[in-house]
């Protein structure tokens, strides 16, 4: 029993686990120092989550992987231009950036619900499709309508021709770590203090609200958090490299505030009958529930997440290639979230931060190892490619697979 | 109780027309207080159409409405939608379930009338935003299960449930429903095994002793005669009868429920006895969605015409699929007392059967593709006819081909433009044609029909079965011919088997008695 059991955990968990062992080996193989890596997951982790999340209330939803995300991302690259523009730094002007972006992002959600509830069935390859043809749409604006027909003066941010921007933008000095800078913590220290909270929350629902956690997993936690506590304090005395990762927390305050939210959404009325459309659409519309209009709130609410992970995403690297940063932001959250375990039809907060950690695990790894290995650091980034696409590729196969084995399961069984 | 309580329900004279098709002429329908009422009928005998009008749903009102009037408690009311039934207090158990695998028992109790609580964000953001009360819920769906006596826990996920307790949740939503004064129950236990039915029967006496009046759909008579107070018989649109319970018999109503007038095609009765079995299947068993075959034997003897009947989805369809090798078979069946492998639809039709299929337009026909491509296309394929050969190629014989086809147009009375016209053009009686040409370019030993007439008018049905009839007596060729259509199997056949739950109920000659074939489709054969 207990064999089967370990046997079905590895078999639903190929994937990650696969990503796992890929990640360990690679580390190994490309010699990165332990603080080094650290720095780096660190920066990626407050850089992506944000966007890998937004793609889960789709899934919730029954739309399967939203590739529209990289509407949402144009939305947000398109307000961070222009408060580039106004040369607005910091916090406020990315504060400012979200507020610009959110009325494009409802309108493009809006939108595409309703091409949604005209593509039943078909909604991935739709939002793909339709995702290609946003990117024209965004090029006609920004290459070729910027300082022709919409006035702008700029030479930083124009060509030279006076139309149409250029290819690569800098936010140094302007948008670059607005939010990350905010508070910044000494890896050990933030150490301590998720050791400390781990600990505290797990208590906390072990002794008031009974039940809902066993004494096992309380234990377990706890040495966990008392490890990380002593971990921490013993790199602050020993003032060890690991004290140069400096951790952006108000950017992962924001992450886990879309946590937060989405375990809330998921237990309100909206969340339950967005739950309802997901699992069957057809006894969701004989119960009463309008399932359009549950889609395409679902669409504008990953819409907006989306841009703002934009903002995110970008004010965390501090430049983007203008016509290039929104492809693949929804190719790459995809593979992320994919990566962490998730499927077309279920995806959750948990998969979402793994699949981000082990995907960038192997972004950071895989040109050093290749470089070690083959002599060729190019090699490394051919094969994050491979990875990226195939994972989605081998997922969607599984997927529809799976659908295909229960039918005949189905069909077995009815007779 | 008989018919002396507080009338709930009163439909007057309702009639309706699917363009310009007749379907319901004039049915008056009263459910009293507590009363169940059974509604018996064959499939198409507007029993769904009649339900469809008391729910108000789309398609009636996408299809010109209706013509009478609809009373309830006493006052006329008109029901544009489903949820207009709801607010009055009726219910419906669906046929097939309206559950969510994957939720709670509670959760499909409460599907979308979820109990909420207020919290910070809701109060800002809308009412969309409350939190569900869980415990609330969970008490609501324990009492509405108490109401049938049953208990099963109420946070249990409905996939690993017993589908007998699947649709006691079903009923539970219903009674859920605050003010629920008729439910109608659709054929609700088509589904379940016998100990189970009899578990659902107690459950609706019970509900009719509180006070809810009850539609009950049915085509299993005894239980009809079990519980019913009242049984109205629909028969082709036509409200044939309405009586209590004690003025019938169990035969009385099949009688009514078939009760075709039947002309007889003159057909010459065959001494079955002497001629030698040319297909047997013995524990055949197909998978077939919706048509699943349990078990069936069958001795189709040499030249004959074999019908099969039965309702819908009791497996009568699935024989011949199953046979043909569309869906996925056990058992054995030997084809001139050799065995074929039924899974492996090639070396059937090499063998020499062939199937004209139900699902024309999905299965029989290629619709973008010409008349003649479409009569020759399997002959091509499994025999290698039509084609010239040229060292290691074969290329088509277009001239053998076009004048085969201008043959079968001539013979079977296509009407098209040309050989050239693609299928879809055609109308369903033709494409029918297409497909019998088809399965004679292939000149089978034995043909299975299955459908032949659906979806086709009057004129082009007598022609379909005029040709079958045809090839059986100038050809020699053996005819399984599976229809829903007791009036044409009894037309032209020389035995006919009836088909109920995916077992044969019983062979029958064609001049048999109306009640025996009703008996043994209601799956009634213990009572003969």
């Amino acid at each position: 029993m207990r064999k089967l059991e370990i046997k079905k955990f590895l078999a639903n968990n190929a994937v990650s686990i696969l990503f796992v062992v890929i990640g360990v080996l690679g580390l190994r193989v490309s010699g990165l120092s332990l603080p080094f890596f650290l720095e780096d997951i660190v920066n990626r982790l407050a850089r992506n989550s944000f966007m890998v999340l937004s793609l889960i209330i789709p899934v919730l939803a029954g739309l399967g992987l939203n590739f529209a995300i990289v509407l949402g991302a144009m939305a947000g690259q398109a307000a961070i231009i222009v408060v580039t523009h106004w040369k607005i730094p910091g916090i406020s002007g990315i504060l400012l950036s979200v507020l610009l972006a959110f009325p494009i992002a409802v309108l493009l959600g809006i939108l595409t619900g309703r091409l949604l509830n005209r593509a039943r069935g078909k909604e991935m390859i739709t939002t793909l499709i339709l995702g290609f043809f946003a990117n024209g749409i965004y090029q006609l604006v920004f290459l070729l309508l910027v300082g022709s027909v919409i006035p702008m003066k700029n030479d930083v941010l124009v060509l030279s021709s006076g139309v149409g921007l250029r290819t690569s933008i800098d936010l140094t000095g302007g948008l670059k770590n607005g939010m990350d800078d905010l508070i910044r913590i000494p890896f050990p220290i933030s150490a301590v203090i998720i050791g400390i909270l781990l600990s505290g929350v797990y208590l906390f629902k072990y002794f008031f609200q009974k039940g809902t956690v066993r004494i096992g997993k309380l234990l377990g936690m706890g040495i966990l958090g008392l490890f990380l506590v002593g971990w921490g304090a013993f790199h602050v005395y020993t003032h060890s490299m690991f004290n140069f990762v400096r951790v952006p927390v108000g950017t992962f305050l924001i992450v886990l505030g879309l946590c937060l939210f989405i375990t809330f959404f998921t237990r309100t009325k909206l969340g339950q009958d967005m739950r309802t459309v997901g699992q069957d659409r057809h006894i969701a519309e004989v119960a009463g529930i309008d399932s359009d209009r549950v889609r395409i709130i679902a669409m504008v609410m990953s819409t907006v997440l989306a841009s703002i992970g934009q903002i995110i995403f970008l004010q965390n690297l501090g430049t983007f290639s203008t016509y290039g940063s929104h492809e693949q932001a929804g190719m790459f959250a995809i593979a992320a979230l994919l990566i962490g375990g998730a499927s077309v039809a279920k995806a959750t907060i948990g998969q979402a931060l793994l699949g981000t950690l082990l995907f960038h695990t192997m972004f950071i790894v895989s040109p050093l190892a290749g470089r070690t290995l083959f002599g060729d650091a190019q090699l490394g980034e051919f094969f994050r490619a491979f990875v990226a696409y195939g994972i989605i590729g081998l997922s969607l196969a599984l997927h529809s697979w799976k659908k295909q084995m229960l039918a005949r399961e189905e069909a077995r069984r009815s007779v | 109780m008989e018919g002396n309580g507080q009338i709930v329900l009163e439909m007057k004279n309702i009639s309706k027309e699917y363009y310009g098709n007749k379907v319901l002429k004039g049915i008056n329908l009263s459910v009293h207080k507590g009363e169940i009422h059974g509604i018996v009928g064959e499939n198409g005998a507007g029993k769904s159409t009649l339900m469809n009008i008391l729910f108000g749903m789309s398609v009636i009102h996408s299809t010109g409405g209706f013509e009478g009037s609809i009373e309830f408690l006493g006052k006329p009311v008109t029901i544009s939608s489903p949820f207009d039934a709801m607010a009055l207090g009726i219910g419906m158990v669906h046929q097939e379930f309206m559950l969510i695998p994957g939720y709670s028992v509670t959760e499909n109790i409460k599907l979308n009338r979820e109990t909420t609580k207020e919290n910070v964000i809701s109060r800002i953001l809308g009412p969309g935003l409350q939190t569900l009360d869980w415990k609330s819920m969970g008490q609501d769906a324990k009492k509405a299960l108490a109401r049938l006596e049953m208990h099963i826990d109420e946070w249990a996920k409905v996939a690993g449930l017993p589908v007998g307790h699947m649709q006691f949740v079903e009923i539970a939503r219903e009674l859920d429903k605050e003010h629920i004064k008729l439910l109608v129950f659709d054929e609700p236990t088509a589904v379940l095994t016998e100990t189970e039915a009899d578990t659902l029967l107690s459950a609706l006496r019970r509900l009719s002793e509180n006070g809810i009046s009850i539609l009950f759909i049915t085509h299993r008579l005894h239980e009809i005669m079990e519980v019913c107070q009242r049984i109205t018989v629909l028969r082709d649109g036509v409200q044939v009868a309405s009586k209590l319970k004690s003025e019938t018999t169990i035969e009385e109503l099949a009688q009514l429920m078939v009760g075709h007038s039947i002309e007889y095609m003159g057909k010459r009765k065959v001494n079955l006895t002497e001629r030698k079995t040319i297909l047997k299947i013995r524990d055949l068993k197909v998978l077939m969605p919706g048509e699943t075959v349990q078990k069936v034997d069958l001795d189709i003897k040499e030249g004959e015409i074999f019908g099969i009947g039965g309702l819908a989805g009791q497996g009568k369809i699935g024989i011949a699929n199953g046979v043909m090798g569309l869906y996925d078979s056990y058992g054995s069946v030997e084809f001139e007392g050799k065995e074929i492998s039924i899974n492996n639809p090639r070396e059937v039709l090499k063998r020499g059967l062939a199937l004209l299929s139900e699902d024309r337009r999905g299965v029989g026909l290629l619709l973008d593709m010409s008349v003649e491509m479409n009569i020759i296309a399997p002959a091509v394929e499994i025999q290698r006819k039509f084609l010239k050969k040229f060292g290691f190629f074969s290329l088509l014989d277009r001239s053998q081909i076009r004048s085969f086809a201008l043959d079968m147009i001539q013979k079977l009375d296509i009407r098209c433009l040309s050989p050239d016209q693609p299928v879809k053009r055609l109308s369903g009686g033709n494409q029918q044609k297409v497909c019998i040409a088809k399965a004679l370019a292939l000149e089978p030993k034995l043909l299975f029909v299955s459908e032949p007439t659906r979806g086709i008018d009057i004129g082009a049905k007598k022609r379909v079965l005029d040709t079958l009839v045809e090839l059986n007596q100038k050809n020699g060729m053996t005819i399984v011919l599976t229809s829903s259509e007791l009036a044409e199997l009894r037309s032209i056949c020389d035995r006919i088997a009836i088909i109920s739950e995916g077992r044969v109920m019983g062979i029958l000659d064609p001049d048999a008695e109306d009640a025996q074939f009703g008996l043994l489709m209601a799956g009634e054969y213990a009572v003969r």
